[in-house]
């Protein structure tokens, strides 16, 4: 995806975005909120500052977490007057974790999602085939040592984002960022 | 969107609720397995999906408390409601007799409710709109994990194929349920909100033909159907469901924690 940084458009909104990017995800701390893709949009109108944020699951219980590490983050750098808008519409999707995000998961031992997430469009209504269904397990290469001997465990992991890897190589178990 | 007349409303919010309702009953009975399964890697994938159903239930009852604005909030419409109140499908409130019941359950309703929520992403209401894109995603997964369960002991050995099509022949007769049309979903049919659930049978059709085949199990013959979840009138599973998800709300009302 784009650099959704490079967007930003005034001096002030790239200082509320360099803000952001030192907020990191609770629950992958090497990334931060603007490395994960849910920060959508920054408004400014005077004093007030909002900040559009679009939660990867339904149910992240580290939603409410990143709403108030934003809105503590922006206070402690001068932006007292800051709001968090949640946004549905478009539905998060792996495919908007930064380049650089995909490579800090690696480092931490996470494999990054497998491109791209857009592979389960609309054919699927077309033919359910019980293969279809299944889908295709991505070739996932180890974080750890490279390999590409990998097998998946199983779809639901340590968090709702993740699936449950092992490596037949260095035997070691990782997680595996879902394609969403 | 537009305007909606009083009705109009009142309809989105029962519609909002009770499918808030379907994602609460069947998370609730998903969580009782938590540490009852099989394996632990099971553990895992039914809390996670139980999580995802949460998800969904607590955006939709938010968006009915705030249409409804009679100062309800997600908790008051999840915890303190009588048992006619909740709408939820009959399926989802059957109890987790064995993993093979719970895997039957999980796929039968994510075999419509893919193909449902693929239908809401179109809808003119936002919110819906919403849940509904997000919910396509995490459903996908939901089917998938539970189609492949089926396959796996279906086509597994003589005990696990004989519990397996137990199972799916236990649960068929809440299966026509899912898919009748009431007053509330022709009126936001109309309205471009909500799903035509007819339209939805070749996908679920297709689904279970496909995944039965592949699990060596005979899709049942479509008999008589219980009905009555969505007018409030449940199986007798309910009240014991409710007990437990209301007991710490009913005893100290509005704790925190």
């Amino acid at each position: 995806m784009s650099d959704i940084i490079s967007l930003a458009k005034t001096r002030e909104e790239k200082a509320i975005w360099a803000v952001l990017d030192a907020v990191p995800d609770p629950e992958v701390p090497v990334l931060s909120v603007v490395d994960l893709g849910i920060v959508r949009g920054v408004e400014i109108a005077g004093d007030n500052v909002t900040v559009s944020v679009t939660p990867t699951y339904s149910g992240c219980p580290a939603t409410l977490v990143i709403e108030v590490d934003i809105l503590t983050a922006l206070k402690r750098n001068g932006y007292p007057n800051a709001k968090v808008k949640t946004v549905l519409s478009p539905a998060w999707t792996t495919d908007w974790l930064s380049e650089r995000g995909r490579e800090k998961l690696r480092e931490y031992g996470i494999a990054p999602p497998v491109k791209s997430a857009t592979h389960t469009g609309s054919d699927d209504r077309l033919a359910r085939k019980a293969h279809v269904l299944l889908g295709e397990d991505p070739d996932v290469p180890c974080p750890l040592c490279g390999s590409h001997d990998t097998r998946k465990v199983s779809n639901f992991g340590s968090t709702p984002c993740k699936a449950h890897y092992a490596c037949n190589a260095c035997l070691e178990p990782f997680d595996y960022f879902k394609c969403l | 969107m537009a305007q909606l007349s009083a009705a109009d409303t009142e309809a989105l919010i029962a519609y909002s609720t009770r499918i808030g309702d379907d994602a609460l009953i069947l998370s609730h009975r998903l969580a009782e397995m938590c540490a009852h399964a099989p394996e632990l890697e099971e553990d895992i994938a039914l809390t996670n999906i139980a999580l995802d159903l949460i998800g969904q239930t607590r955006v939709l009852y938010s968006y009915a408390a705030e249409l409804e604005n009679k100062g309800r909030d997600e908790d008051k419409i999840a915890f303190l409601r009588e048992e006619r109140d909740y709408r939820n499908l009959l399926l989802l409130e059957q109890p987790n007799e064995d993993f093979a019941h719970v895997i039957a359950r999980q796929f039968l309703f994510s075999a419509m409710s893919l193909p449902f929520f693929e239908a809401l992403a179109s809808s003119t209401d936002d919110t819906l709109r919403g849940v509904a894109e997000k919910a396509v995603k995490e459903v996908r997964y939901h089917l998938s994990h539970a189609a492949q369960w089926v396959i796996r002991l279906g086509d597994g050995t003589a005990e696990s194929h004989a519990r397996m099509q137990a199972a799916i022949d236990a649960l068929w007769m809440y299966t026509g349920e899912m898919f009748v049309m009431d007053d509330i979903d022709r009126r936001l049919l109309a309205l471009g909100i909500g799903v035509d659930l007819d339209s939805l049978r070749p996908a679920f059709n297709d689904a279970v033909g496909n995944v039965l085949d592949d699990a060596t199990l005979t899709r049942p013959a479509d008999g008589w159907m219980a009905s009555g979840g969505r007018s409030g009138r449940h199986t007798e599973y309910m009240g014991f469901i409710l007990t437990e998800l209301q007991y710490m709300q009913r005893t100290y009302p509005d704790m925190t924690w």
